[in-house]
């Protein structure tokens, strides 16, 4: 089997199992995630937590993919695993070319700056910090000197509609504002994927939309996008929605088959 | 992370935590103002006491010949002082086979005293006065100056006529809004006729340089200070600091042969120079710069626990910003850096804000027991240099402890 994964039009189930299953790893190229037999186990005091069985996914440049699932699912362990903050138990997992499954935790903290751009539930922005300089702390991290940093700093808010409230700290701001805020922040370093962990978890249902519409038009920009959520109307939002149910995926399909299962 | 970053990202967090960082510093920075407080008013000593004592007590380059010790560390015993007392006397002769033994260019005088009553026409009384009875070359020896009229001279030595040189006390105390000079002043009823006026000299130890009136030792006032019974002091003065040796050597082989010592018996009579002063003001200063250090090292030690204990807590409470930074892509060595940096600068900070209080303290000190205090820019640098070190060692511990934190469980803390 020599199948350039290049020629695969769409990832679809079907499509990623001949990607995954039959092709070699498929580090860089246009695949951004190639996850290949991912198990983890935690030790919770002498019992074993079977988090994810084996878990195969490939996500190619430009996606938006949902990762949907109940609680207990192993969606957030699948979301550490694939934002580098964690390492497999056993199985590869490879984030643009480099095999995070095999790196040491300073390793990890260079893939996580360069790689990826984190948008959390409850934001995480540091309290004290205004919103310009949480937004430039990847940035000192990746040793860029104070000018520069700051110029991207407020091109990335600006990019979230946020550049004349830069000088405020998080509770001077509005939810909605908030995750922009923490967007611009995972935006400024043009990460190869943007990460959100339940990124409307916190927000109402108007400011849950607006979220949406922002990361729709970073998706019609070209941003790699993957979201985990456990609600299917946040979900179908995206192109492609993956469903992880006992730490197994049990479906992987294009938005449009996923709505109309939805509706059924 | 750079390092610039860390220690702005640390000052940022004393100044928004004014009243806690405060009380984490307390430790240090009273540690160190007692160091800098210690070892300004151990300086300001030590230059008084080479300066005051060396100089204006003894006199350069100056040994004096008395029967015992002027200066003395420790207890002094029953039974040394009565063993002090039985020793021979120094007398006249002693003095004057002295002056024949000494080298060409060496100086000499007989500088004997004692307190006296003294009175005069213009003030009902006054305090006593430190009588001297002296050849007018302990004038030179001691490099005494007037400020007004004149010292006196050999001649008036020889003829040992009644004329007097006092001090600036003396003359506020018994020559009141006159001019003293050609007045009288009385000592034990004989009249001395004031011909000069010394510049002042001060105090040294709370004695009074300056409530004194000399006279010639050939005049009456050997009477008063009893120069026939035992003289105060034979001062001889060496040309040059290498040959004070050699001139301490004479005057005691002089003094061993006219008492008729035995080689195996000690000396019943004391050459002291200012190095043996001084010998005793560095055991004095031994005890001082030892307790000066280990008290504020007490201070040091328990500022760093605290440190330490601050940045634990500061660890735990800012746990989710740990996870957040990491997140971002801090390493390990750029959490380590953050929370050394914070416990440096807290600490450095600390010590800065004790150097001021300590330089405080010093000049309160001095002031209210008329010390003297004397900064010592060393000393600036060594508490800084603690400051740093107790920041460095307190906040090692705290910072490895953020730096290995899981992020996903950093993250998931409240």
């Amino acid at each position: 089997m020599t199948a350039d994964v290049r020629d695969i039009p769409l990832s679809t189930t079907g499509e990623l199992q001949a990607v995954v299953g039959n092709v070699g790893a498929v580090p860089g190229q246009d695949w951004v995630i190639v996850t290949r037999g991912i198990t983890r186990d935690y030790d919770m005091g002498g019992e074993v937590v079977r988090a994810l069985r084996g878990v195969d996914l490939a996500v190619r440049r430009n996606e938006y993919v949902a990762i949907m699932g109940p609680s207990g699912s192993g969606k957030s362990t699948l979301m550490n695993l694939v934002g580098c903050l964690d390492t497999p138990t056993s199985g590869e997992n490879w984030l643009n070319g480099s095999l995070g499954s095999d790196m040491k935790d300073d390793a990890l903290a260079r893939v996580r700056n360069r790689e990826i751009g984190f948008v959390f539930q409850t934001f995480n922005l540091l309290p004290r910090a205004t919103a310009l300089h949480n937004v430039e702390l990847p940035l000192v991290y990746a040793g860029v000197g104070s000018a520069e940093r700051k110029k991207r700093a407020v091109e990335a808010l600006e990019r979230v509609q946020l550049k004349d409230r830069m000088d405020h700290r998080p509770n001077e701001l509005s939810g909605g504002q908030r995750q922009r805020v923490a967007i611009a922040r995972a935006l400024v370093k043009q990460p190869a994927i943007l990460l959100a962990d339940e990124p409307t978890g916190n927000l109402d249902s108007a400011t849950s939309e607006e979220i949406m519409r922002v990361f729709e038009e970073l998706a019609a920009a070209g941003q790699t996008v993957i979201m985990v959520t456990h609600e299917s109307e946040i979900a179908a939002h995206a192109r492609r929605v993956v469903v992880l149910r006992d730490g197994r995926i049990s479906s992987d399909e294009r938005r449009e088959h996923f709505v109309k299962r939805l509706e059924k | 992370m750079p390092l610039f970053e860390a220690v702005r990202l640390a000052l940022a967090q004393i100044r928004v935590q004014k009243l806690k960082s405060f009380f984490t510093l307390l430790g240090v920075t009273i540690g160190v103002m007692f160091l800098i407080a210690v070892v300004s008013i151990v300086q300001g000593m030590s230059n008084y006491v080479t300066n005051a004592v060396a100089g204006k007590f003894l006199g350069v380059n100056t040994a004096t010949l008395r029967s015992f010790p002027n200066f003395q560390t420790g207890n002094v015993t029953e039974a040394m002082w009565r063993m002090w007392m039985r020793r021979p006397p120094i007398t006249i002769a002693d003095a004057y086979a002295v002056r024949d033994a000494l080298p060409p260019g060496a100086g000499w005088a007989i500088d004997d005293m004692r307190w006296v009553n003294a009175e005069s026409k213009y003030t009902n009384g006054g305090p006593q006065l430190l009588a001297h009875a002296a050849t007018p070359q302990l004038f030179t020896i001691k490099n005494l100056k007037v400020t007004e009229g004149r010292i006196y001279n050999e001649e008036e030595e020889q003829l040992g006529l009644p004329v007097a040189v006092i001090g600036v006390e003396t003359q506020q105390y018994y020559f009141p809004n006159v001019d003293p000079i050609g007045r009288d002043i009385k000592i034990g009823g004989l009249p001395f006729r004031v011909i000069g006026v010394l510049d002042k000299q001060g105090t040294v130890f709370g004695q009074p340089l300056d409530r004194v009136v000399y006279a010639p030792f050939h005049s009456a006032m050997q009477r008063f200070t009893g120069a026939r019974v035992n003289l105060a002091g034979v001062l001889v003065q060496a040309p040059s600091p290498a040959a004070m040796d050699d001139i301490q050597e004479t005057v005691t082989e002089v003094m061993r042969q006219r008492h008729k010592l035995h080689p195996s018996q000690e000396n019943d009579f004391v050459v002291e120079t200012s190095a043996s002063a001084l010998s005793a003001w560095d055991k004095i200063r031994g005890y001082l710069v030892a307790a000066g250090i280990f008290l504020p090292a007490i201070g040091l030690v328990v500022g760093g626990i605290v440190i330490m204990t601050i940045m634990l807590v500061a660890v735990a409470e800012r746990t989710r910003e740990i996870g957040i930074r990491k997140s971002l892509g801090a390493r390990r060595r750029d959490v380590m850096a953050q929370f050394l940096a914070e416990a440096t600068t807290l600490s450095i900070v600390g010590a800065a804000i004790g150097i001021g209080l300590g330089f405080g303290l010093s000049q309160i000190l001095s002031s209210a027991f008329n010390l003297p205090s004397g900064v010592a820019p060393w000393s600036i640098v060594v508490a800084l240099a603690l400051g740093g070190g107790v920041g460095i060692v307190s906040g090692i511990y705290p910072a490895s402890r953020a730096s290995r934190l899981d992020p996903i469980v950093a993250l998931r803390s409240e």
